[in-house]
């Protein structure tokens, strides 16, 4: 920035134009319009776009091109393994659910077999204390009404004797047959 | 920059000046006929190495920003994606950002069968920003801000595009400036138009560039000279800083507009019917 005080100050008050190397700037126009050193930027910019190409075409390029391609393949593979992951844990529940399906059956299958079963031995010993109460009953009824008719025929014999006896005490004679007649009589008619 | 030795030197003289004392020896200055504030110095070109005259081929501070530039395209594209990451770091995602950004243009403005010069817009387009961004830092110099710089780029694009245009087409790419679908009578005045607009494209297409560089650059060093008077500094400090995310915002956007420009220009030379 000295050197340009000094030049600029020379500029100013020694003639103008004088400053041949930076006239364009010194003449207090834009160091933008000084065509001295257009010469100079064109080559250091066609320098510079030259390094940028060959370091973009040559090594940037292809390199961040391979690792996009990479990271691709790598997200495409890892979706389709994904994929593949995903059927077959479809295909296992199936298979469980299947599997629990058919346990389930079977075991509903062995309830019912077996309720059945239990059912048809009910049944049976059903019937057989049903047969064995009726059969009981019968021989208890059989029994009661021996015991009723052996009732009657003592009752009967008791009336006769009793009969006997209070004819005899009043001083009555009968025979016994007339005596069970009349007896037997009196007892049906009751 | 050149203001510094002359308030000092007027310090000396007067006890510490005012703001209006100042001013005064701006206007002074002014009327000198010389610039108080100096914007545009930033721009000069200068030789690194003495001061001798400018050839083509002197190292100068073109030559300095631009190799810095194309160091930034070697930290940004190269060094950061040395690992070949399947999982991207943060430089990897950038450049891989970058590289997304540029191919999906091509490929969407210019067409699939454009991506063959991907390579090149990706070129271009990594020089114009980076060297945008450089021309951010302090006290250094925008490449960008020449028009030496823009019109040598517009031009590689406009000789490309056309050279592109005739050698698929031959002159079934002068078709371009043959508008079928208008009526015929109007035709010769629109193919007039056309060819007209065709030749203004590479002065706009660098002009724009070059133009929105110096004119933000230099509005920020005007800011930035008033910031020297205590009683605006805040306020100059202020407008430095927002001009400054303005340029952020305008360095790429300048860079978007003229990668994506070229993609269209290399459309109209790959498929010129209308």
């Amino acid at each position: 920035m000295a050197d340009e005080t000094t030049t600029h100050t020379d500029a100013a008050h020694a003639t103008a134009g004088a400053d041949a190397a930076h006239g364009g700037a010194e003449a207090g126009g834009l160091p933008q319009l000084d065509f001295s050193t257009f010469g100079n930027q064109i080559f250091w910019l066609l320098v510079a776009l030259a390094a940028i190409y060959f370091i973009l075409s040559r090594i940037a390029l292809p390199r961040i091109a391979a690792v996009l391609a990479e990271r691709n393949g790598t997200i495409t593979n890892d979706i389709a393994a994904a994929e593949e992951l995903k059927l077959k844990a479809q295909e296992a529940e199936a298979a469980y659910q299947k599997a629990l399906a058919d346990a389930r059956a079977e075991a509903q299958k062995i309830a019912a077999d077996t309720r059945e079963g239990i059912q048809s031995e009910l049944d049976v010993a059903i019937q057989k204390a049903d047969a064995e109460i009726a059969a009981k009953s019968a021989e208890a009824e059989k029994e009661i009404s021996a015991i009723r008719d052996n009732a009657m025929e003592s009752v009967a014999e008791v009336a006769k004797t009793t009969a006997a006896d209070v004819v005899a005490a009043l001083g009555g004679e009968a025979d016994a047959k007339t005596i069970a007649k009349a007896v037997d009589a009196r007892l049906k008619g009751a | 920059m050149r203001i510094i030795p002359r308030l000092a030197g007027i310090e000396i003289n007067a006890p510490r000046g005012s703001e209006t004392r100042d001013i005064d020896v701006a206007d002074d200055a002014h009327s000198e006929g010389a610039l108080s504030f100096h914007p545009m110095d930033q721009f000069i070109v200068k030789p690194l190495f003495g001061d001798g005259a400018i050839h083509w081929y002197t190292p100068t501070n073109v030559t300095l920003w631009m190799a810095l530039t194309v160091v930034a395209v070697l930290a940004l594209l190269v060094f950061s994606t040395r690992g070949r990451a399947v999982i991207p770091t943060r430089g990897q995602s950038i450049a891989e950002l970058a590289y997304g950004f540029i191919y999906k243009m091509v490929e969407d403005v210019a067409g699939k069968d454009a991506v063959v010069y991907f390579p090149y817009i990706m070129t271009l387009f990594m020089f114009i920003v980076l060297a945008n961004f450089l021309g951010l830092l302090p006290m250094a110099f925008t490449t960008t801000s020449h028009i030496a710089v823009t019109a040598v780029l517009g031009m590689l694009v406009f000789v490309a595009v056309t050279a592109i245009g005739f050698v698929k087409h031959g002159a079934g790419f002068l078709s371009l400036f043959w508008v079928s679908s208008a009526p015929l009578p109007l035709r010769p005045v629109l193919a007039l138009i056309e060819v007209i607009s065709y030749f203004v494209r590479p002065v706009s297409h660098s002009i724009r560039l070059a133009g929105n560089m110096m004119a933000g650059h230099a509005v920020i060093k005007v800011f930035a000279t008033f910031a020297a008077i205590t009683a605006i500094a805040p306020l100059s400090i202020a407008a430095v800083t927002a001009i400054y995310a303005l340029e952020v915002l305008v360095s790429f956007i300048q860079a978007y507009v003229f990668a994506i420009l070229t993609c269209v220009y290399l459309r109209d030379a790959l498929h010129p019917s209308h």
